[in-house]
């Protein structure tokens, strides 16, 4: 078991274009660096020294981690993370 | 009921409660029914006040001529007060929005501009700020930035919820704009303490995430993350099969986007019921189901109807 990271299309020249990755990390961004360690460049697409970037909307579960706990929001085994691109939303 | 006109009765919808739906006694659903509203989407509210901002203003006059991007309802909307008060329409549209949108506004003497399919909305922001930087006395309401979106909810449907459901302890919305939930979450936030305001956002197939690159991105001016307290993303098969069992269950014949907030709302139902809490949850019907008949949506397997609405834009 690991975690489940999908990747959005964009990014996907990160992942060999692979649309969901594997990881492992007690937290949000241990996962993420240990993504970085297989797919050189991703972390520094998705965080710079503020946190996740604007642009850029993480999901655990289907729920936004910058309401969880940001960076810092535990993961474990049989999670999944969505990573998405922030667009101009419907019904508008 | 009586009212002087059509736009006199704008708001005042019925908030009604989802008893199949809710998990049990303790745990309730409320649905807020904005379908009722003149032209049948919540989007009359912002429509108005913007529209009456912008008169307040001086921006527009007689003849004059508004710009928007929008995906369908707010451009109805904006199209219906438009004729009504003698200024000229003109929307910029994805062009993977369904027909019936189209031929709504076109009768409503709106002019249309279609944007790329790929990038979505983004490209349809893009494309208006140019015509309106090429057009200058071309009026752009712009309902991402315009506080008038933010006001109508704060000023009308925030104290409507709180009136008819005093105990009210969730508000879900979709994610659009962003205007319905800041007004509403705002307002009940300064009315109710602990009030959660969860925001369910509608999650696309790949190619409404067409973007170049993480820095063209686009985030509404009027988001402001302090005000919600989740969100949670909804995918396209989850929102078509609440959609379904809002009709099954409830009767209610709702647009896609409403069973994207039913889903939310379940989530959040499911939470307190697990925590051993008492709810009382409100959500916003945004629409009814007719203009999204063409995408076939309603017909056929979960599967089937899924694989129809792949790429384009049901919310």
């Amino acid at each position: 078991m690991a975690v489940e990271v999908r990747i959005p299309t964009i990014l996907r020249s990160y992942t060999g274009g692979a649309k969901s990755v594997e990881g492992s990390g007690g937290t949000l961004a241990e996962l993420l660096s240990d993504l970085d360690s297989r797919h050189g460049g991703l972390q520094e697409r998705l965080v710079d020294d503020g946190g996740l970037r604007r642009f850029v909307n993480v999901y655990l579960n289907d729920e936004d981690v910058r309401f969880l706990g940001g960076l810092t929001t535990p993961v474990k085994d049989g999670d999944t993370v969505t990573v998405l691109p922030a667009v101009a939303g419907g019904r508008a | 009921m009586r009212y002087d006109s059509l736009l006199d009765s704008l708001g005042g919808t019925p908030l009604v409660g989802l008893p199949s739906l809710s998990p049990g006694s303790g745990v309730r659903l409320w649905a807020k029914l904005e379908e009722r509203n003149p032209t049948g989407s919540v989007k009359d509210r912002p429509a108005l006040f913007m529209v009456e901002q912008a008169e307040k203003e001086g921006r527009l006059q007689p003849g004059s001529v508004i710009l928007e991007p929008t995906s369908g309802n707010t451009g109805i909307a904006l199209a219906m007060i438009a004729r009504l008060r003698g200024y000229r329409m003109i929307c910029v549209m994805p062009e993977n929005t369904s027909a019936e949108r189209r031929q709504l506004l076109e009768m409503y003497g709106a002019q249309i501009i279609s944007s790329p399919a790929a990038g979505g909305s983004n490209e349809a922001v893009r494309v208006a700020r140019q015509l309106a930087a090429e057009n200058p006395d071309w009026v752009m309401l712009y309902q991402y930035g315009n506080q008038a979106n933010i006001q109508s909810h704060y000023e009308t449907t925030g104290p409507e919820l709180l009136a008819d459901l005093p105990g009210i302890t969730h508000f879900v919305a979709g994610l659009g704009t962003s205007g319905t939930i800041m007004g509403v979450g705002r307002y009940l936030r300064e009315q109710v303490p602990g009030v959660q305001i969860v925001a369910a956002e509608p999650r696309y197939g790949d190619l409404v995430y067409g973007l170049r690159n993480m820095d063209e991105g686009f985030v509404p001016e009027l988001y402001d993350e302090s005000v919600l307290t989740s969100r949670i993303s909804v995918s396209s098969p989850d929102a078509l099969r609440r959609t379904r069992e809002l009709l099954d269950a409830e009767g209610i014949f709702a647009g896609i986007s409403s069973g994207c907030a039913l889903h939310a709302a379940l989530v959040v139902a499911d939470r307190a019921v697990a925590a051993g809490q008492t709810a009382e949850i409100a959500l916003v019907i945004a629409d009814g189901g007719w203009k999204y008949l063409s995408t076939g949506a309603y017909g056929g397997t979960l599967e089937e109807a899924a694989a129809r609405l792949e790429g384009q834009l049901w919310a």
